[in-house]
């Protein structure tokens, strides 16, 4: 038994160890366990003797035998381990080469991103800033329409993890993204982060609920079910879920001007986060909180705008002036009249 | 790329595609054909179906040869296994390059995976996170796991989702793919046109059994009580 899968270079060592220590050093083999209905408490046995100890019957259930269930319990481990100490956030900078329009003509230029950086990406319907967003996810190799590359650290992916999914870059969010798990808030972030294999879970999940109710303006609490929260709560937990736990160092956001949180807010706390975050938007104070602007066009890089000091003034009025929309928000929301002039956006209270 | 494709003796690249109803099969396959036909693959397709199904109009219309196999009264699965080397002949008199078939997708215990044939199972993200465990073999002996309509569903549940995925399936490549966009079919296609070439599949095997039949319901008996159980039956455990 305990040579099995010599040659896939697994640990069968493992097998021989006691079942207490396994489960203390991989607490996911409880997981893998109860999805087989086997039960692993019992005492001091080795791997390999709980799993010999199983009637032929009970594996046959699923689809398993003696050997392969061996062979599938170690390479659960090194598919977990790896899991665990792979380091997504490392990437320096993220080159994106240049590529053709919808023409076949070169676009202007690529661009390199960086991690604590914010961009926006700007063009009419139809431009192609999604081409871009896609390009960015499968790590395009001349190989997409538009013939960009897309290469982390400068360097070309190899083949293998590219194919096999294994290295998210791109973390998603948009306005069409909905929860539909039946469980409460809690629970949620509770299966994310041991799903994230992280340590300190509990601080974790405090983390993120503290600052998805920051977002949201609205407070909900820990035992409310997910699928009820309310659109702007919803998007408030999912950016702050994004910040904490997402293993992936690029974050795209869709049109998050529309989702009712606060949007300065949470960009501010994507890139406390060291991700380069990416945002199709036209609100025009999301586009001046960010560092630099993409202008698509014809399906290619058109220009990369950088935001100057003197627009970032122009963005402290802009921000006065939605303060004030959101003083009339709320009067709208507690059933009060709205009279005003021009001079209540200018005033300074 | 497409010299690597070229082949001496009669033979086709063999897919087989499977996964539960309405999971995105059908989407996955158009998206990753465009990509394969537009690199110059003569592809084929055959589509398992068990009543009826307009999904070969769908092929049809992308411009895909399709064969249509329907089960009727049988168990698709068996029906599959019956007819998926006649398929393979077919393909080869055709000059496919690469031949994909595609499962009814019902039953989850059904995995029409053969040793030595490049397979695929498709899963949606709505099917609920405890959906990998539940589906078997059909995920466990996959090469390829694509999960779909993750376009609706949060960053999160698509990661608790892919973890899951690998759970069950720790040797599998699991790639995400949008079934109405097509966004990450290009990778889905780098695994198809990779899938080995076979000539014939006399003699090959099935990653796992399939259900077992063979009682009188199998046989068109509708009556229900002992007397009319004959067979392979097994009853329910309740001491």
């Amino acid at each position: 038994m305990g040579n099995v899968n010599k040659k896939s270079g697994l640990n069968t060592d493992l097998l021989n160890l006691g079942l207490d220590t396994l489960m203390e050093k991989y607490p996911y083999l409880k997981d893998f366990f109860s999805a087989l209905e086997i039960d692993p408490c019992p005492g001091q046995k080795t791997l390999a003797m709980l799993i010999d100890n199983l009637s032929l019957d009970h594996l046959s259930q699923f689809g398993l035998a003696h050997e392969s269930l061996s062979a599938q319990a170690l390479e659960f481990i090194a598919k977990m381990e790896q899991c665990r100490h792979k380091t997504h956030g490392s990437m320096d900078r993220l080159v994106i080469g240049a590529g053709f329009d919808k023409n076949g003509c070169p676009e202007a230029m690529g661009i390199t991103l960086f991690p604590g950086e914010v961009v926006s990406v700007v063009g009419p319907t139809g431009s192609g800033k999604s081409q871009l967003l896609s390009d960015i996810e499968c790590l395009a190799q001349g190989d997409t329409p538009s013939g960009r590359n897309v290469l982390p650290d400068g360097r070309t992916l190899d083949a293998t993890s590219r194919f096999s999914g294994e290295f998210r870059l791109v973390a998603q969010l948009s306005q069409n993204m909905n929860f539909v798990m039946d469980l409460t808030v809690e629970a949620f972030l509770q299966m994310h982060a041991e799903s994230r294999l992280i340590d300190n879970i509990p601080e974790k999940i405090k983390q993120i609920y503290q600052s998805a109710v920051m977002l949201a303006g609205e407070p909900f609490s820990l035992d409310t079910a997910i699928t009820s929260l309310s659109g702007g709560q919803s998007r408030a937990l999912m950016i702050a879920d994004v910040a904490y736990l997402s293993a992936s160092p690029v974050v795209l956001i869709d049109e998050i001007e529309n989702a009712g949180i606060d949007r300065v807010k949470a960009v501010s706390l994507l890139l406390n986060k060291e991700k380069i975050v990416l945002i199709a938007t036209h609100d025009p104070l999301l586009a001046l909180s960010c560092d630099r602007r993409i202008v698509i066009k014809n399906g290619g890089i058109a220009d990369v705008v950088k935001t100057l000091a003197t627009e970032k003034k122009s963005a402290a009025c802009l921000a006065d002036l939605d303060k004030k929309l959101g003083l009339l928000r709320e009067r709208v929301r507690t059933g009060k009249h709205l009279i005003f002039d021009q001079n209540f956006f200018f005033d300074h209270p | 790329m497409n010299r690597i494709l070229k082949k001496s003796d009669p033979s086709t690249r063999l897919v087989t595609v499977a996964g539960p109803p309405s999971s995105g099969k059908t989407s996955l396959i158009l998206h990753t054909a465009a990509v394969l036909l537009e690199q110059g693959l003569r592809i084929g397709i055959v589509k398992f179906d068990c009543l009826t199904g307009d999904d070969h109009k769908r092929y049809e219309r992308a411009g895909l040869p399709v064969k249509k196999g329907l089960a009727g009264g049988l168990c698709p699965d068996h029906f599959f296994i019956a007819n998926i080397e006649a398929c393979v002949q077919w393909g080869i008199s055709q000059g496919f390059d690469l031949l994909i078939s595609e499962s009814a997708g019902l039953c989850n215990r059904c995995s029409p995976h053969i040793k030595g044939v490049l397979a695929v199972c498709v899963i949606d993200h709505l099917s609920g996170v405890h959906t990998p465990r539940k589906i078997g073999p059909m995920l466990k002996n996959a090469d390829l796991v694509v999960l779909t309509k993750g376009d609706i569903v949060s960053q999160a549940e698509r990661e608790v989702f892919a973890f899951r995925v690998r759970q069950a399936n720790a040797k599998a490549a699991v790639l995400p793919v949008n079934g109405l966009t097509g966004q990450g079919a290009l990778l889905a296609a780098g695994h198809f046109k990779t899938a080995p070439a076979v000539a014939s599949l006399n003699g090959m095997r099935l990653r796992f059994t399939m259900p077992a039949a063979l009682c009188s319901y199998c046989l068109g008996e509708t009556k229900i009580g002992p007397d009319s159980q004959i067979g392979n039956v097994k009853t329910m455990d309740f001491t």
